[in-house]
């Protein structure tokens, strides 16, 4: 579904991203991990195409999304991304914020958006909010409205960007309980967190990056039962202390 | 310098109105026009298409280098002799107004775009948005709420900037003021009246720039 071959990008004479090669097969939950500024935001921000690369190449669904010519738009919206900060339209109710994309880009009618629209948002228990402005919305309850539009246009393959990390520690659980169900619903997801808990649960494999480079690839019972490198007992022995 | 009459402005009321109203409706479409034309210069600036973004930038650049009085002059001269008949002052003026006044907006409208997170952006194409309608849908409606106050401040420059039109025997209110001011022969009364009007206007604009801001803050 996702394939990173020899992926490096620079900024400026930074480099950020060091060779790096994994892939995410159909149905597989990858969570990817890490010291902060390992790169592991940036790698997912390439995957569709928001980032891009100078060496390598990422495929996702047979589509090359680094070569030259790709149509981006029409691949991206394929891909469904939640990011850190949640991203809503503030000027925009719950409800356009959910139909814009079905309306402009996969040219849906608008009852036929509104209907997809209400069916996510009961999925992730905030219909009543519909009409309401991300605004007035607690921080848990807009990253749910953030995922619900990424679901409503059908994406085959789901990228988290630390979907938890700007949220209050009570907030953390109802957005992970989401992606649980995601996850066993067989949604091929590749996410970048630091919820250890959540990847022991429902992770096939996790990758742990350093330093721009990926430094473990492994399933996710040998990540955690069995890391090989120095950095990756370091980094587990640091976040599963307490 | 004993005998102030004021009463010169009560007779010339009427006239004056009128110079006010041509003051107002010349603002008004000026920063309409400006605004709209300087959405698009910005848009093509940060198109990312270096012709397109090259040609916007030297038109801003060019236009903010020289005196808007010259503008004036130069479209009073050069737009009949493009369109091969005269078009009157008003409308040369207008034109004058919008293309200088779109060079300024594109400048605020600028940061107002950059003022919307970028995340934003990310947000609109991961869900396979192309540019102009992430622009249209996403960022210019947050860039335009940001960018109110300024937007309306550069509004009340313009407002006294159309005073300029002096210069093309455009009849606005300051041109019309010192046309009392000149037949009637009250110099001082006439001109500490039009200063009193463009004082009232542009602080009671003030106002309610300080207003919105203040709103927006909380």
């Amino acid at each position: 579904m996702i394939d990173i071959e020899n992926v490096s990008k620079w900024y400026g004479d930074f480099q950020v991203l060091k060779d790096c090669t994994s892939q995410v097969t159909q149905k597989e939950v990858v969570v990817v991990c890490g010291p902060s500024g390992s790169g592991k935001s940036t790698l997912i921000k390439c995957v569709n195409g928001l980032e891009p690369v100078q060496q390598g190449r990422i495929v996702v669904d047979g589509a090359d999304i680094t070569a030259k010519g790709t149509d981006l738009t029409a691949l991206r919206a394929r891909i469904g991304m939640v990011f850190q900060h949640f991203e809503l339209y503030p000027h925009m109710t719950v409800r356009e914020n959910l139909c814009l994309a079905q309306e402009k880009v996969l040219k849906r009618s608008r009852d036929e958006a509104v209907s997809r629209a209400e069916l996510f948002l009961d999925r992730v228990g905030l219909s009543e909010h519909i009409d309401k402005h991300p605004g007035q919305l607690s921080g848990g309850q807009q990253q749910r409205v953030a995922i619900a539009r990424s679901l409503v246009m059908d994406p085959i393959v789901m990228l988290f960007d630390e979907p938890t990390s700007a949220l209050d520690p009570e907030m953390i659980n109802e957005v992970l309980d989401v992606m649980v169900e995601l996850a066993k619903e067989g949604m091929t997801m590749m996410v970048v967190t630091h919820e250890m808990g959540f990847a022991k649960k429902v992770a096939d494999r996790v990758i742990f990056m350093d330093e721009g480079a990926i430094v473990e690839d492994r399933s996710t019972e040998d990540f955690f039962g069995n890391p090989e490198s120095d950095r990756a007992k370091d980094f587990l022995s640091k976040i599963l202390n307490h | 310098m004993t005998d102030f009459d004021f009463g010169v402005i009560w007779t010339s009321l009427p006239f004056l109105w009128e110079g006010l109203q041509l003051s107002l409706w010349l603002t008004f479409l000026a920063v309409i026009g400006g605004i709209v034309l300087g959405t698009l210069l910005t848009l093509a600036r940060l198109s990312g298409i270096l012709p397109l973004a090259l040609i916007a930038a030297g038109y801003v650049n060019l236009i903010r280098s020289v005196p808007l009085i010259l503008v004036i002059f130069w479209f009073y001269f050069l737009v009949p002799l493009v369109l091969g008949r005269p078009v009157g002052s008003f409308y040369s003026a207008l034109i004058a107004f919008v293309l200088f006044e779109a060079a300024y907006y594109s400048e605020i409208m600028r940061a107002g775009i950059q003022s919307v997170a970028k995340g934003q952006k990310f947000a609109g194409q991961s869900t396979g948005l192309g540019y102009w309608q992430i622009q249209r849908h996403i960022i210019l409606p947050q860039a335009f709420r940001n960018m109110i106050p300024i937007l309306v401040t550069q509004g009340i420059i313009l407002f006294q900037d159309t005073s300029l039109v002096f210069v093309v025997s455009l009849r606005d209110f300051m041109t019309t003021s010192s046309i009392v001011a000149r037949t009637e022969g009250r110099l001082v009364e006439m001109y500490v009246f039009a200063a009193l009007v463009y004082f009232v206007i542009c602080f009671t604009g003030s106002v309610l720039v300080k207003r919105m801001r203040d709103r927006m803050a909380t």
